[in-house]
């Protein structure tokens, strides 16, 4: 279908997706009205240092902006913020919005993103208790993060983890707990988890491992986490970080294909030739390993964002990179290329002890993924390589007598 | 205000304000400068802020750190006065600094 020359483009969400597809429609020439939906009242801006610099005080509000006001308006991009969208009616083409107005499209973008998992237990609504997925979350609790507070926090992630390297910089006492019985348990393999629980414990950080927590006990205010064994830990703050779900009630509403996510194509498109989907909330063909999944990351959001208005544009389908991330914490930058699910495989190059290493994930004898602990070239020659489909063996990618530019280079 | 101009790869010249201790990668997407893609915003993690200084700034701008210089190691095109404009931040010593952006950051 060709939206190129269509009059109306409605983007419902505010994050990292919808501000990418804003600028590449315009960069692609679309010169019809956009208009974006948020629910919150910032303008759009970057979620990634809400758990690192921004906790930590180091940033600005206005420095984690995309884009300034005047940008928005200079593009003619219609800012509807601090307002939900309730309704997608796909047969007269609009999105109805609370206090019952309504924003027409021909083409719409759903950049809905995901919200925190709830953790279902008793205490979960005291004061003291946080989510931290919105600015909104980091204002209310970055000033109770004082030096001596006792916090803890519920899951060992990405989230839990940076949070606790911040936490632990401002001299909080930190105890994180976690189901499995080992940190980064879903995202990552046992030698990068061991490495970031010594670097934790190094710290200064308690980690409970193998611990759930069964109750949050207080009188309207936190005093303390209570674990299934009884155990009772004093917090003045607890951090819930259990993992994100998608949010695709509305399309689903709508009648838009879903399954955890709103299912695309490889153009972003839904099962609606007018709808698309990017970001958080979109279940997309992962092309590097032949099957369909989400994403929760700032370059899948970058990607899908351009992906949804190069296909509203007709325009030739942007690069799809291996995926890739990354998280802060302490001194250590770890950058992840890759999926490393279904490997059979694990080489690590250099060595944890001298905090700067890498782990290689291989599947048949295929480079799939890496964990690279402050190794910049061993990320950035895998996202290559990955996306390539190369072969390496285990030796070559062992062998720090070669730099990660010449195993690259042979392996092309 | 320090003022930096992006020259980008046909040779269009684009002089923005930065704030003072504002990285130039900032002030050039706040400015939509074509030619900086900066998909990590600004921690230094995904290097597509690649820019070539102007020679006669290199010293005032001065070399790159260790992490920043592996990263550049795998960026396209890469010169001696490659740097990633994430890791530049502005000052009154680099007021009129120039700056050229690669033809692709990918």
């Amino acid at each position: 279908m060709d939206l190129s020359t269509s009059e109306n483009t409605v983007i419902i969400g505010g994050g990292q997706a919808a501000a990418q597809a804003c600028a590449a429609l315009r960069q692609f020439g679309y010169e019809g009205k956009i208009t974006l939906i948020g629910e919150e009242a910032a303008l759009p801006y970057q979620r990634p240092p809400l758990s690192k610099a921004y906790m930590k005080g180091e940033l600005a509000e206005e420095r984690l902006y995309f884009k300034p006001e005047a940008w928005y308006e200079n593009n003619n991009i219609d800012l509807v913020l601090s307002m939900r969208a309730q309704k997608i009616d796909r047969a007269r083409r609009v999105v109805e919005i609370e206090h019952g107005g309504e924003i027409a499209y021909d083409a719409l973008i759903m950049a809905t993103g995901s919200r925190p998992r709830v953790l279902p237990i008793e205490g979960a609504d005291l004061d003291g208790v946080f989510d931290l997925r919105n600015l909104a979350d980091v204002e209310r609790i970055r000033p109770r993060m004082m030096g001596g507070q006792r916090m803890v926090i519920v899951g060992a992630g990405y989230i839990g983890l940076e949070a606790a390297a911040v936490a632990r910089q401002l001299d909080l006492e930190v105890t994180v707990l976690e189901m499995a019985d080992r940190v980064l348990a879903r995202v990552t393999s046992p030698v990068m988890s061991e490495f970031y629980d010594r670097e934790h414990r190094a710290k200064g950080v308690e980690i409970r491992l193998n611990s759930q927590i069964s109750t949050i006990k207080g009188d309207g205010k936190v005093e303390a986490a209570v674990l299934a064994d009884g155990t009772e830990l004093p917090a003045d703050i607890v951090l819930i970080g259990i993992g994100i779900v998608p949010n695709d009630d509305l399309a689903a509403g709508a009648g838009i294909a879903c399954k955890d996510g709103i299912l695309t194509d490889r153009d972003a498109r839904t099962n609606d030739p007018r709808v698309f989907a990017a970001g958080d909330c979109a279940v997309r063909p992962l092309v590097h390993y032949g099957r369909t999944g989400r994403l929760e990351s700032v370059h899948n959001a970058i990607e899908q964002g351009k992906l949804a208005a190069a296909s509203i544009m007709g325009k030739p389908r942007p690069n799809e990179d291996c995926p890739w991330f990354w998280s802060d914490q302490y001194d250590l930058k770890l950058q992840i290329a890759g999926l490393s699910t279904g490997h059979d495989e694990i080489v690590v190059r250099g060595d944890p002890a001298e905090r700067k290493f890498a782990a290689f994930y291989l599947k048949g004898g295929r480079l799939i993924a890496v964990d690279a602990v402050n190794s910049p070239p061993e990320f950035l020659a895998s996202k290559r390589l990955i996306t390539a489909g190369a072969s390496l063996a285990a030796e070559t990618l062992r062998d720090t007598s070669k730099s990660m530019k010449e195993i690259a280079a042979a392996a092309a | 205000m320090p003022k930096v101009v992006f020259i980008d790869h046909e040779g269009e010249e684009r002089p923005i304000e930065v704030s003072d201790g504002e990285s130039i990668m900032e002030a050039a997407l706040k400015n939509s400068v074509p030619g900086i893609d900066a998909d990590c915003g600004g921690a230094c993690a995904c290097a597509t802020c690649h820019v070539y200084v102007d020679e006669a700034f290199m010293d005032k701008v001065g070399a790159p750190e260790e992490m920043e210089q592996s990263m550049l190691d795998f960026a396209e095109n890469v010169q001696p006065n490659s740097r990633l404009s994430c890791q530049i931040f502005a000052s009154e010593e680099l007021d009129g600094l120039k700056v050229t952006t690669p033809e692709s950051q990918h």
